[in-house]
């Protein structure tokens, strides 16, 4: 009934969406008149009718014609539930987005930084945790993000919300051209050859002065909303945004923005991760690490599973590089080394591989504990080094060892044992 | 199901035929140019010793490595140049050697990923094809221990009911033709019977069955035909009950006499 009334409400707000520029705007002589409640009246009607309309498609027989086979058919394949319950995925939304408004300027930073890391680390749980390939240069993704954005700019005025999916995309790209040599690579020896890559884009970009400005690096301008400036004059052209809304001027706007931003773009990294598992891609990566023999033996084409862990990875680390980029105001390589890879990969191992709530977490701790131990920053890879052993002897899977959502094919005699599905914990 | 290959075989084409296949691991030739042919509804094996050559011509039957010489024909088509996955597509399902289920995953998972072959792309679910209930019933009725253990993890089961979730997951793509590599490796000879016996109700159901075997006696006893692999040529073929009272195999293969 509660699912019902929920379709129906959102069919009835996109109705309103759309209604309301077409019927709320009258054009009346050389003015636009404003009816505000003739749309809410037509977006009611919808979200009532679509109510009703679905309620008859299920209750009354000879509606099913019209109505297809959805209403009466059952799913082919039950999908158990996994992860945190909802209660406390709300309670960190909630405290996700009150956070700007508890802590200062130096803490909005950290914040922003550990959504940064989140990211970069979701992304390489991707390869490594999901498709279990080592990948020990993921940063060569990060900085092809973070230089698509500061040279695009640099040469061609590319603005943040262009660069953002264009960094994505050859970042990608990249993640697809450093994955069809090592293809046939399996553990170190791929490590090995990922590692070099990293080394690689980092090389160039130190030495290729004449594009990249080599160690002297580029200057990045920050990203504007809707062509409003979060500076305190417009240099680029726009209006500042605290002009716009009449505000005074605070260097705290720009952090929240980002913070949001940021916050935004994990939020659709971790819905798109958890369909990712319950997709057949999802299920081969996972079949892959488990026996690529056995993988192909059954149909599946390694070459596309393979190129679509290391695309996606990398895409999630080009988006981190822009952010990055965008939240430095100035890239050099020396952000990209390979002490960032194994960072990042210290983050994906101390979290649990292939849990994305255990990488939020071990992201969260590896950029905010070394912030908070800020006069022992001198013992801060020792730190990780001994935590990362320690975990090694306590918790081998991770903070949080992986949940995946399991799968269950509807039998003739039990259907209704997959009705009952208990939710899938499967410690693995 | 087979969109993707039009079958315009004529009902006498064998539905496996090997012709003078060579094939190797770098400088190492592993098969020296053999022939052998699979007919509909056998039950063929392929007996040898170790190092013979047994799996590396299931595998190269399935293009992993793909032949260097000759020819693989499946109901006629030519298979020789195509990819692993895409002759799994075809009705060809692969057993290999030593189980390799999905240790992470539940039974009834595992046997999920058998329909991976059904659909013509990885991203498709397949599990919406029809009869998908039927095929899981099917598999569950030739090996009832998997539907007790369906939502147990695969790397908790047995060593026996590991290689019957290896069948059954083959199974689950519906194949013509079911390449079984070692079926009763490491297995207590009670199991492997049970399984021996699985493979004729199989072949009863209208799968036709090429086994590759160690265990010749137990594979010979089951088989309508056999061939006999010596260091990458095939010395011996007939009907299994005939090889089996060859006094040559009996003296190599079988240990008595």
């Amino acid at each position: 009934m509660w699912a019902r009334w929920w379709m129906a409400c959102r069919v009835g707000a996109i109705a309103l969406l759309l209604l309301a520029p077409m019927v709320g705007a009258v054009l009346s002589g050389y003015q636009i008149e404003t009816h505000w409640q003739r749309p809410l009246w037509l977006a009611l009607a919808v979200t009532v009718g679509t109510f009703f309309c679905s309620w008859l498609l299920q209750h009354i027989g000879w509606f099913d014609r019209f109505g297809g086979r959805a209403a009466s058919s059952t799913p082919a394949v039950t999908i158990g539930q996994s992860g945190p319950r909802p209660l406390w995925i709300l309670l960190a939304m909630a405290l996700a987005i009150a956070l700007p408004f508890v802590v200062g300027k130096y803490g909005m930073s950290v914040a922003i930084l550990a959504l940064i890391y989140i990211l970069l680390g979701l992304g390489l749980n991707i390869v490594v945790g999901l498709a279990g390939l080592l990948d020990l240069g993921f940063v060569a993704f990060y900085a092809v993000g973070a230089y698509t954005y500061a040279l695009g700019y640099h040469y061609w005025q590319l603005s943040f919300w262009l660069a953002l999916p264009l960094g994505a995309l050859l970042a990608g790209l990249f993640g697809m051209v450093l994955g069809f040599p090592v293809l046939r690579l399996h553990g170190d020896y791929l490590a090995i050859v990922t590692l070099g890559f990293g080394e690689i884009i980092r090389l160039v970009l130190n030495n290729w002065v004449a594009v990249t400005g080599g160690p002297n690096g580029v200057s990045v301008v920050f990203p504007t909303l809707f062509g409003l400036e979060f500076n305190r004059r417009a240099k680029q052209g726009g209006t500042p945004i605290h002009e716009f809304f009449g505000i005074s001027y605070s260097s705290d706007h720009r952090a929240i923005f980002l913070y949001f931003l940021l916050l935004a773009v994990v939020g659709l990294l971790i819905i798109m991760v958890i369909r990712l598992k319950r997709m057949p891609i999802g299920r081969a990566w996972e079949a892959l690490r488990e026996n690529e023999v056995a993988c192909r033996s059954l149909g599946i084409h390694h070459v596309t599973v393979k190129l679509s862990a290391f695309g996606l990875g990398a895409m999630v680390g080009g988006i981190g590089g822009v952010f990055f980029a965008a939240l430095q105001g100035f890239v050099n390589p020396s952000s990209f080394t390979f002490f960032e890879s194994a960072y990042i990969l210290a983050i994906v191992v101390l979290g649990g591989m292939g849990s994305t709530t255990g990488v939020i977490a071990a992201a969260m701790v590896l950029t905010v504990l070394p912030e908070l131990l800020r006069d022992f920053s001198d013992y801060r890879v020792l730190s990780v080094g001994i935590a990362m052993v320690l975990m090694m002897v306590w918790r081998p899977r991770g903070l949080r060892q992986r949940r995946r959502p399991f799968f269950a094919l509807p039998t003739a005699a039990e259907e209704n044992r997959a009705a009952a599905l208990v939710p899938g914990v499967d410690g693995r | 199901m087979n969109e993707s290959l039009p079958i315009t075989a004529v009902a006498d084409d064998p539905l496996l035929a090997v012709k003078e296949i060579s094939a190797g691991y770098g400088a190492i030739e592993a098969l020296h140019g053999l022939s052998l042919q699979v007919n509909r509804g056998e039950i063929v094996a392929l007996i040898g010793a170790n190092g013979a050559g047994k799996s590396s011509l299931l595998m190269t039957i399935c293009a992993n490595p793909p032949a260097r010489r000759g020819e693989i024909r499946y109901l006629g088509q030519e298979i020789t140049r195509l990819a692993t996955h895409q002759i799994a597509r075809l009705g060809i399902a692969h057993v290999p050697e030593g189980r390799r289920v999905f240790a992470g995953m539940t039974v009834e998972e595992n046997l999920a990923m058998g329909l991976m072959a059904l659909a013509n792309q990885p991203v498709l679910s397949a599990a919406e094809q029809p009869g998908v209930v039927e095929d899981l019933e099917r598999v569950y009725h030739l090996f009832p221990r998997l539907r007790e253990r369906a939502r147990q993890r695969a790397g908790t089961l047995s060593g026996g009911e590991q290689q019957m979730l290896a069948i059954g997951r083959a199974l689950m793509s519906r194949p013509r033709l079911l390449l079984l590599d070692e079926p009763s490796l490491g297995l207590a000879p009670q199991i492997m019977g049970r399984i021996f016996a699985t493979l004729r109700a199989i072949v009863e159901e209208g799968t036709t069955i090429f086994l590759v075997e160690q265990n010749a006696n137990q594979a010979l006893q089951l088989a309508d035909r056999a061939y006999v692999l010596v260091n990458g040529c095939i010395t011996l073929s007939g009907p299994g009950q005939e090889l089996l009272t060859s006094p040559e195999i009996r003296k190599a293969y079988l240990g008595g006499h």
